[in-house]
């Protein structure tokens, strides 16, 4: 088989109307401004075949190279993917359900969120469309991952970020030589800034111009779980929503597998994750509308902290045809759903994941989850980038060098 | 009143390629009604039932005119008003 065959990777399509474009930095339809997506023509894939190639491939996600929008090799120096499924028996019981819960920690990548999958698909397409820098608008995590694989790629960039960002990730970006541009407003301004830079400089932002490429990357979350559950889909999946992007690419990613016939079984059932003080697609869920109004964010899980996103309308589709929900969690809840998953599997997670826990308690409270079903939890993020959300939470106890004080302290006999 | 509305590139082959129009009006309905009369291709990229479509959006000032009074908001002498696609980000 020449390899040519393989590569499936058609042209870009608007989601609204249908008009097809080439394959270029383009993201938005001229004709009525929907967003513009990456089509394959998977009708010379062999299910086997495919699965053996899979099986060969790479360790992280570009062992997907038949999914991803490329023509030709695509890879990168700091591959992320692959990362652990773990099955939290610890969390179930707290939560009190006969699930099976899976927590997909991709925290696990090169800069410690999902966003390096995204990023390494889009870097990839930039340095393939000829762009010598990158940049992009970003909550934090993007940031991190946008200048850490243009260093590796070698690659200028320019990472826009709302001035008020978390100081460890401010660190963990500028770190990498990137230009880091503090931007004086929240993340919407930030990105109708970048919206209007992408059209005018001959760069790269990989959440604007390359955004239907990058959203790609999020698929391979989809194709790992299926993997790592043995070539079968999961039941349930609880997910965060930002721009619904991440949300509704997962799915996608199932779709075409089922499609295809790499994994048999119904489409997993997808549950929402935001949290209350930026919630615009759980109140559009909840109002039984695909409007979702833009709202001014104030909540701790700034890396969900989008007030205008763009695939919202797509995300609640999704919640309603699957038979799931979207639904916010408050800055406690968001605390509180760290601290369980840390407690009881290991895991510290970010603000963000802390609204997708919290939101996967509150489904565990209202009986929606069913005993014996697989239900995989996907967290995002590194609880270290965002210590502001947890500071003074901690009890430390201190005593002096001595047995005696230890023992005074926390009153345990000592056993002669 | 003369406000300034910015096109995006993918557009200007609706203005014969200017990427800043000068229009006339109180309000951000009025100015776009007094673009399309000048350039009638614009209304269906943008609009749609009288409507602005979904995935388009506009600022007055670096505002998103839904925090405003949508096609109702208020529009003063100098102002710029800006025309971007929805699907940025995230």
């Amino acid at each position: 088989m020449k390899g040519n065959d393989r590569m499936a990777v058609k042209n870009l399509k608007c989601k609204e109307c249908s008009t097809e474009y080439e394959l270029g930095a383009n993201f938005f339809c001229a004709e009525c401004f929907g967003p513009l997506e990456v089509r394959y023509d998977y009708s010379g894939l062999n299910p086997e075949e495919t699965r053996r190639r899979i099986q060969a491939g790479s360790r992280g996600i570009w062992r997907y190279a038949d999914f991803l929008p490329f023509d030709g090799k695509a890879g990168d120096p700091l591959e992320p993917g692959m990362t652990p499924l773990i099955k939290a028996d610890r969390l179930s019981d707290r939560l009190g359900t006969g699930a099976e819960i899976y927590i997909k920690n991709d925290a696990a990548n090169p800069t410690h969120s999902f966003k390096d999958r995204v990023v390494a698909v889009a870097i990839a397409k930039a340095k393939e469309l000829g762009f010598e820098t990158v940049a992009c608008a970003s909550t934090g995590n993007l940031a991190n991952a946008v200048a850490a694989h243009a260093a590796a790629a070698g690659l200028d960039s320019y990472v826009f970020v709302p001035s008020n960002l978390e100081e460890q990730k401010l660190l963990a970006t500028d770190i990498y030589g990137t230009n880091l541009v503090g931007v004086n407003g929240n993340y919407d301004d930030v990105n109708r800034l970048c919206t209007q830079l992408a059209d005018e400089k001959p760069w790269a932002f990989v959440n604007v111009n390359l955004r239907p490429y990058y959203a790609e990357g999020s698929k391979t979350l989809a194709y790992e779980t299926v993997e790592q559950l043995g070539w079968s889909l999961p039941d349930r999946v609880v997910a965060p929503i930002a721009s619904g992007s991440l949300f509704t690419k997962i799915s996608r990613g199932f779709q075409e597998w089922k499609e295809i016939g790499l994994v048999d079984g119904e489409h997993p059932v997808f549950h929402g994750a935001q949290a209350e003080g930026c919630s615009p697609v759980a109140t559009a869920f909840a109002e039984g509308s695909r409007v979702c109004r833009p709202q001014k964010p104030d909540t701790i899980a700034k890396s969900l902290a989008i007030g205008d996103p763009a695939d919202g309308p797509y995300a609640v589709v999704q919640a309603n045809e699957t038979g799931g929900s979207i639904d916010a969690v408050n800055d406690d809840r968001i605390r509180e759903g760290i601290r369980l998953l840390a407690e009881t599997t290991g895991i510290f997670t970010e603000t963000a994941g802390g609204v997708t826990v919290g939101v996967l308690k509150k489904l565990a409270e209202r009986g929606e989850l069913n005993d014996g079903e697989k239900v995989v939890v996907y967290i995002t993020g590194e609880g270290l980038k965002t210590l502001d959300a947890n500071r003074d939470s901690f009890a430390l106890t201190e005593i002096e060098p001595t047995p005696d004080s230890f023992e005074s302290k926390f009153g345990q006999e000592v056993v002669a | 009143m003369a406000v300034t509305v910015k096109i995006p590139t993918q557009l200007r082959a609706t203005t014969g390629g200017l990427a800043d129009l000068s229009a006339e009006g109180s309000t951000v309905g009025e100015v776009l009604e007094a673009v399309f009369s000048e350039h009638g291709d614009l209304r269906d990229r943008i609009t749609e039932e009288g409507e602005l479509r979904r995935f388009v959006n506009v600022y007055v000032g670096g505002e998103d005119i839904r925090f405003g009074e949508g096609l109702g908001t208020a529009v003063s002498d100098g102002t710029e008003v800006t025309i971007l696609p929805a699907v940025a980000g995230g």
